[in-house]
């Protein structure tokens, strides 16, 4: 199975590379990719060089173009998908239909991959794509049990790519407006969920407080661990029906995906690639994150045991799950 | 600061509009308080006794920690989500900050060799390997093996 692993900066592309990345994915410094952060993504002379350095080592280099473009500035979209073209890259990955529409027609040479902002999770949908785009490969919802996709795999005729490693996202992604009502920036739009600008961190009253906009997210006794501050894993306290106060995770708790010991059961399903999600983290991550998991490949290809439990650290809130592939989670 | 800032302009390119953020960098176990500034290619030392400088953003922590970050061993996130740093301030800032230095692949041991000249340049960089395996902390770039 083919490794798809991010990287951030260019630092972090070679890193990729190095540590046994059969693909890279990445994007540019601006809106038109869901992970729009400060000080980071690629020029497009860091994406030329990039291809190259992946190229020269067997790798190939995707372009994430996957947020959807605002009526009236379509243009910077229209751009990005000409200089990925333009400069190398193996694939686009788009999730706008007005985009994707406009990459088959404008570019009909260019590989088109189905993001997972998309939220494309059934053979209906997947087969529209493929069928009236040229879509080759579709990136899979987080939403999905291994059951599941083995039955999408069997009524459709494109790849499919899973995410295996990182933060877990199990809204239905580019759907989902909840940072958008706290920060009135989209995450679908503007490209990140949660922006920093709008993350304050505090020490009060013997307590780490993290906030989003105006929201109190989590608060944790100093010394312990403070999770970034995202709504749908937020920590929040509400009257019960007795008036008395209640403190929970509404929605998700901060833990992140690990699909280690799934990847021979994926392989079974039909999977075609392993998605390590990551782009905001640094290049130790994803060294370490990239080597272990080409390890696993490698292991799962040969019918060994998969190893486990060696990237707890590197998770979010120091907690791992399989998330909806095996269904115990809630 | 001015040679990393000429050596690896991409720095403060990355760092955009946060080049001009002044970043307070509180290591628990260092003596006194850093204060970075980027567009003016400045990194001042100030007492503990007296107010902590003006500033945008702060990070604290472990010099241990500090120096596997900056030298790519370890994960900038990880170590935020193990409570072994603490952010303050201007996030936003702190981010690019991270992910500038993350892209430039600095190594401290280097810079110091670089800036001594060549003899004196070998011995630091036999005596930074010395004191590493010693002390337990990384003083030069991490290299992904292939």
């Amino acid at each position: 199975m083919e490794l798809v692993c991010p990287a951030g900066t260019p630092a972090a592309l070679r890193a990729a590379v190095d540590a046994g990345a059969h693909t890279v994915y990445c994007g540019f410094a601006d809106e038109t990719n869901a992970r729009n952060f400060p000080g980071l993504n690629f020029s497009r002379e860091e994406l030329a060089d990039g291809v190259a350095y992946a190229q020269t080592r067997g790798a190939k280099v995707l372009v994430a173009i996957n947020t959807f473009p605002r009526a009236g500035e379509q243009m910077l979209w229209h751009d990005a998908v000409r200089d990925a073209a333009d400069l190398g890259a193996h694939a686009v990955i788009l999730a706008d239909l007005g985009l994707i529409a406009h990459a088959a027609e404008a570019h009909p040479g260019l590989r088109l991959h189905l993001s997972v902002q998309a939220a494309a999770a059934n053979p209906d949908a997947i087969n529209f794509y493929a069928q009236t785009f040229g879509i080759r490969r579709v990136v899979l919802p987080r939403v999905l049990s291994v059951e599941e996709i083995t039955a999408i795999n069997r009524e459709i005729d494109v790849e499919t790519e899973v995410f295996v490693f990182g933060g877990l996202c199990v809204m239905a992604e580019g759907r989902c407006s909840l940072s958008s009502y706290a920060t009135g920036l989209s995450p679908n739009m503007n490209g990140v969920c949660s922006p920093a600008s709008h993350v304050t961190y505090s020490d009060i009253g013997g307590n780490h407080e993290a906030r989003l906009g105006d929201f109190l997210i989590h608060r944790t006794p100093k010394g312990m661990p403070v999770p970034y501050p995202t709504l749908c894993k937020g920590c929040f306290t509400s009257p019960d029906d007795k008036g008395n106060s209640q403190t929970g995770h509404i929605f998700e708790d901060p833990v992140s995906l690990d699909a280690t010991r799934l990847i021979p059961a994926l392989q079974k399903a039909g999977v075609s690639a392993l998605k390590i999600e990551g782009r905001q983290r640094s290049r130790a991550y994803v060294a370490q994150v990239v080597r272990a998991f080409r390890a696993a490949v490698e292991a799962a290809e040969q019918g060994a045991p998969m190893p486990e439990g060696l990237l707890a650290r590197l998770t979010e809130g120091q907690a791992a799950t399989t998330g909806a592939y095996a269904k115990t989670w809630r | 600061m001015r040679r990393i800032a000429t050596e690896k302009p991409a720095i403060l390119s990355r760092l955009g509009p946060y080049r001009q953020s002044r970043f307070l960098l509180d290591v628990s176990d260092a003596p006194f308080l850093l204060l970075m500034q980027p567009e003016a290619r400045r990194l001042t030392a100030h007492s503990r006794r007296a107010a902590a400088p003006d500033h945008d953003a702060a990070i604290r922590g472990g010099l241990a920690a500090f120096l596997a970050m900056l030298h790519g061993a370890e994960d900038g996130d990880a170590l935020f989500f193990s409570g072994e740093l603490q952010i303050s301030g201007d996030t936003s800032a702190v981010l690019a900050l991270r992910n500038a230095l993350d892209d430039a692949e600095l190594d401290l041991t280097e810079e110091l060799a670089g800036i001594s000249g060549q003899p004196l340049g070998r011995w630091l960089r036999r005596g930074s390997a010395l004191v590493a395996r010693k002390s337990g902390f990384i003083l030069s770039r991490q290299e992904v093996m292939p």
